[in-house]
């Protein structure tokens, strides 16, 4: 059998080596730094269309992220989609006529929330809803309304003449 | 009764009783280890002798390995991927693709391969040399003194390796994705960062190798008790550590993986 020095040094070595392997992975691959929104406050917002937005994707203001959307479901009365968004408590004074709009990341990258700040005095609490909101552009609805106003429009220029 | 026909269906008979019965055992034996893992605790320099033996020298074959496995998937990746103008999403493949998969069964195959025929073939000849009858003699329990450090030691060792091997093969893979063939290092890390999740990835990977850990060890210490204490029986518990415990590996890993992405 080896020293046992030797051996109670290398399997030091080992574990070690194998935690910080993992704290690496937590911090460094894994968003365990970035997911947590310091003491953040939550305002819903209703959609008509959510698109494929998804719970922790991004909210945005003007292009920085300042929270994550914590919890999707639809409200059955309404039939909207009632997104819930987790915002970080630095960001405290949003006025409550600030507009929430879901935006893509490049053409087909995922979804996210864009807010853009309004005029009003009163600020965004716990619990408020954004009330002006846009839903999400769908692709497919996007192509059927080009292509029908293809097809309209020589139909027209046909009856004037 | 002397019919052939009769004789088929006693063989499979008596196969049958014999495979449930070893399941049985096999069971107990894993109760009676883990009764005996608390008293550890009081003399842990002899889990730290096996962390040794199981542990150390299984690091360089997981690193190489990883290392190996991290740049062949950077190449890989990065010829699909950028077919569809998504090399940037390389570091993020990549390192779902380790973490969640790659990491831990392939460090539990090489974990059966190099520690768990050692365990196997040691405690079989251990058996074999009458040196387990001879704890006995001693009043010691074998079990307590030779199975359960090792156990330990596997199961300890077990999601520390596979956490090397996620580390330093998206290491390799970055060396290959951003060093040679150009990926933006930023993009690679800040993409990899967004999509990779602590809870759903990261600590799952660590679930699973902790329970290839236990199943891997629990196999190889088992068979090499159990073996005929010959040098054939030991021979034949070493082959099939390796094979039983890879083929639970493989199929636990999918029962894993279905219940962790909920799609059953």
């Amino acid at each position: 059998m080896t020293n046992r020095k030797t051996v109670e040094v290398w399997v030091g070595v080992f574990v070690t080596i194998g935690l910080a392997a993992l704290v690496w992975l937590a911090f460094r691959v894994g968003n365990l730094t970035t997911t947590d929104v310091a003491n953040g406050y939550r305002v819903e917002a209703r959609f008509e269309n959510i698109g494929s937005l998804k719970v922790r994707g991004a909210v945005t203001l003007s292009g920085v992220r300042i929270g994550r959307v914590v919890q999707i479901h639809t409200d059955p009365d309404s039939y909207q989609a009632v997104v819930t968004l987790n915002i970080d408590g630095r960001y405290k004074n949003l006025p409550t006529d600030t507009s929430a709009s879901i935006l893509t990341a490049g053409l087909l990258g995922e979804q996210y929330i864009g807010l853009e700040p309004g005029g009003s005095e009163e600020y965004l609490k716990e619990g408020s809803r954004i009330k002006l909101t846009q839903p999400a552009m769908v692709l497919e609805k996007l192509v059927g309304r080009l292509l029908t106003a293809f097809i309209d429009k020589p139909a027209d220029d046909g009856k004037k003449k | 009764m002397n019919l052939p026909r009769m004789n088929f269906f006693g063989q499979l008979g008596a196969g049958t009783l014999a495979a449930i019965e070893r399941l049985g055992r096999m069971a107990l034996f894993l109760l009676e280890v883990l009764g005996h893992a608390g008293a550890m605790v009081k003399r842990f320099s002899l889990v730290i002798q096996q962390l040794y033996s199981v542990g150390v020298f299984t690091l360089p074959i997981v690193l190489v390995s990883g290392l190996f496995v991290g740049m062949v998937l950077g190449l890989q990746l990065y010829n699909t991927l950028v077919k569809f103008g998504a090399a940037e999403s390389l570091g993020l493949v990549l390192a779902l693709s380790l973490l969640r998969e790659l990491g831990p069964v392939v460090t539990a195959l090489l974990f059966a391969g190099r520690a768990g025929s050692a365990l196997t073939a040691e405690i079989g000849l251990m058996k074999a040399t009458e040196q387990l009858a001879g704890m006995e003699m001693m009043a010691v329990n074998p079990v307590m003194r030779v199975i359960a450090p090792r156990f330990l030691a596997g199961v300890i060792a077990m999601p520390l390796l596979a956490a090397l091997f996620s580390a330093i093969g998206i290491y390799g893979g970055q060396m290959i994705g951003v060093g040679l063939l150009g990926v933006d290092s930023g993009a690679f890390w800040s993409q990899m960062q967004n999509g990779v999740d602590f809870h759903e990835d990261i600590m799952n990977g660590v679930i699973k190798s902790f329970v290839f850990g236990v199943v891997v060890t629990w196999i190889a210490v088992f068979e090499g008790y159990d073996a005929v204490p010959n040098s054939e029986g030991v021979s034949r518990a070493t082959n099939h550590t390796v094979v039983y415990s890879s083929l639970a590996v493989l199929g636990l890993d999918f029962v894993m993986t279905s219940l962790m992405l909920g799609e059953v």
